[in-house]
């Protein structure tokens, strides 16, 4: 591993795991198989995050799946899985990865999401994190997510069930992301990610058809950043614990800017199209310039530096 | 400040019309349409094909040129191919792409083996060869004559270009009878070759792989996964630690040997379970 991603500087402590670095692999990126996992953390993440992950397999949408738009991508595939049982294979895999395997999981109901969470502790996860915010599959995501009620409940029924450390990642279609991430901090959660996609469509006006299969998808990328950033702020002025910042990250500057905003950590995903998986190493290297430059030992220290008076 | 812009240029849907539909054999039509950006693409790249209200497939070219034309070579086997060898000339489709490694060109004398529409990118690939004056010879497996495609192309490529075109159908009703392989087996005891090109059945890419290991000479392989994105995002067509859409489809020796295990054997299919080839 390079001297800048394990440099001692970047270390960081989140909701009691322990990365090298605060760089993770954010949900629905590459993560499908053990090797994959492998190569990104090879690349020097932080951290992982599995694609997510249910009780059940599904194959998820048809093609057009991941179309791109000015501003970044535009996705509706649909949470395709092969089941927890199956995908407890690809986890355990990954025991000796030597960084948090994370893995992210969807239900159709608090118990769904629970037993899922516990068979994939159970295989060797080191922490969960709950899918509350898929912005496009009925019965599940976002449509549970976005009820303060049912946050609580399924954070509550997850936590009952692990002794591990459980994320909420939630979602920005709503009016106050602050109230779904106080039902979750309230019901135990660990930490809380910011944000999954904003729900979105584009029409072809040759065809006059929308593109994406499922018409409707999440838009990621950098038309998103600056709504993540925000949310993330929002967030670290109302929950006591961490949160996690994703959206439109592509660099070591935004990196920053969601860590003054009050992310410990912060995920990386569509980015990886443009930059590869070298992205990791690029963002910890700037990071730790910039924390030379300004003066601090720790990149712990600016986390929410943006909000002193 | 850099400027970071969120565009990959080839990813773009651009809407093209259909110019000509021409059938191959029963099940097997080439598709040709106008695109630069597809007619830019090198040998073995392949294009994402949308056929609107239906689905999006990849597929490779099977043909460019400098004029803007570009083909693909599509056969029927489930519901998007239905579809869109269903279509005529004036009917739209999206492409994006060109997208992924092709074949690299290497000297020396090449041995071309192709099954079924896996022969498409290596026509595009014979015909790079052909300019660069390099030494062909081609073997299209089938399982019978009705089954083998790009036939005009191959016999104007062996009368005016000099290739060497040779056919294994499974019952020898044209050709040598038997498999493609055994065909190239025969013909690596008799000839020198320095590399092996192959696209088709999985199972075939195998044995050719072991021919080419047996006889220690150079090997390509396209290979073919389950694919969503195409820009390297989605893990859908991982293979051990590579992504055919980005680190592939065009496999080096190198690269076959790191997913020697998964060749032939085993895939994740669109829902991320590991099942047979």
């Amino acid at each position: 591993m390079s001297k800048s991603v394990s440099s001692h500087n970047l270390r960081i402590r989140v909701a009691g795991l322990n990365m090298p670095n605060p760089t993770m692999l954010a949900s629905g990126i590459l993560g499908v198989s053990a090797e994959t996992l492998r190569v990104v953390t090879e690349a020097g993440a932080g951290a992982v995050v599995t694609k997510s992950v249910g009780l059940k397999p599904s194959s998820g949408y048809p093609n057009p799946t991941v179309i791109q738009v000015e501003c970044g991508f535009l996705n509706a595939v649909g949470l395709p899985n092969p089941g927890i049982h199956r995908f407890v294979e690809e986890i355990k895999i990954l025991k000796d990865i030597g960084i948090p395997l994370i893995v992210s999981v969807f239900g159709f109901s608090p118990e769904e999401y629970a037993k899922t969470s516990s068979i994939a502790i159970e295989a060797g996860a080191s922490a969960i994190e709950l899918n509350l915010s898929c912005p496009h599959v009925k019965g599940t995501g976002a449509e549970i997510g976005q009820d303060p009620n049912m946050v609580k409940l399924t954070v509550k029924s997850v936590k009952d069930r692990v002794d591990k450390p459980v994320f909420a990642k939630l979602t920005p279609n709503t009016a106050h992301i602050t109230e779904l991430a106080e039902a979750a901090a309230s019901a135990g959660a660990d930490a809380i990610t910011a944000i999954n996609t904003v729900r979105a469509m584009a029409i072809d006006v040759e065809t006059f058809k929308p593109i994406l299969a499922n018409k409707f998808g999440g838009l990621s990328g950098a038309a998103i950043k600056p709504i993540a950033v925000r949310c993330v702020y929002e967030i670290y002025e109302t929950v006591n614990v961490p949160v996690i910042g994703c959206g439109g990250i592509r660099n070591w500057r935004d990196a920053v800017e969601f860590m003054l905003a009050g992310a410990s950590a912060i995920q990386v995903g569509s980015a990886i199209a443009f930059e590869g998986l070298s992205i990791f190493r690029s963002i910890c290297d700037g990071i730790d310039t910039y924390l030379k430059r300004k003066g601090f030992r720790s990149v712990g220290e600016i986390i929410g530096l943006a909000h002193k008076k | 400040m850099r400027l970071l812009g969120w565009h990959i240029k080839n990813n773009i849907v651009r809407i093209v019309e259909i110019e000509l539909v021409k059938p191959e054999n029963p099940q097997v039509k080439t598709i040709f349409f106008r695109d630069e950006l597809c007619s830019l693409a090198e040998p073995g790249q392949f294009i994402m094909v949308w056929i609107p209200g239906v689905d999006e497939i990849p597929l490779s070219l099977s043909y460019t040129s400098r004029d803007g034309l570009s083909s693909i070579t599509v056969a029927r086997v489930g519901e998007a191919t239905r579809a869109l060898t269903s279509l005529e000339a004036g009917d739209l489709i999206g492409v994006r792409g060109p997208f992924g490694l092709g074949f690299k060109i290497v000297g020396g004398s090449a041995l071309i083996i192709g099954g079924g529409t896996g022969m498409a990118p290596l026509m595009m690939l014979i015909d790079k060869l052909v300019e660069k004056s390099i030494k062909v010879t081609v073997i299209e497996g089938a399982e019978d004559v009705n089954k083998l495609i790009f036939m005009d192309r191959l016999k104007d490529l062996s009368e005016s270009k000099g290739v060497n075109v040779l056919f294994a159908t499974k019952d020898g009703s044209y050709g040598s009878k038997g498999l493609a392989t055994e065909l190239a087996e025969e013909l690596l005891h008799r000839r020198e070759f320095d590399v092996i090109y192959t696209c088709g059945p999985e199972r075939m890419i195998r044995r050719a792989y072991e021919l080419a290991k047996l006889h220690s000479i150079d090997f390509q392989a396209s290979l073919e996964r389950y694919m969503r994105c195409a820009i390297g995002i989605c893990g859908s067509c991982v293979i051990g630690r590579y992504r055919v859409c980005k680190d592939g489809p065009v496999f080096d020796v190198a690269k076959i040997k790191d997913v020697e295990k998964y060749l032939g054997n085993l895939k994740y299919n669109e829902r991320g379970e590991m099942v047979p080839v």
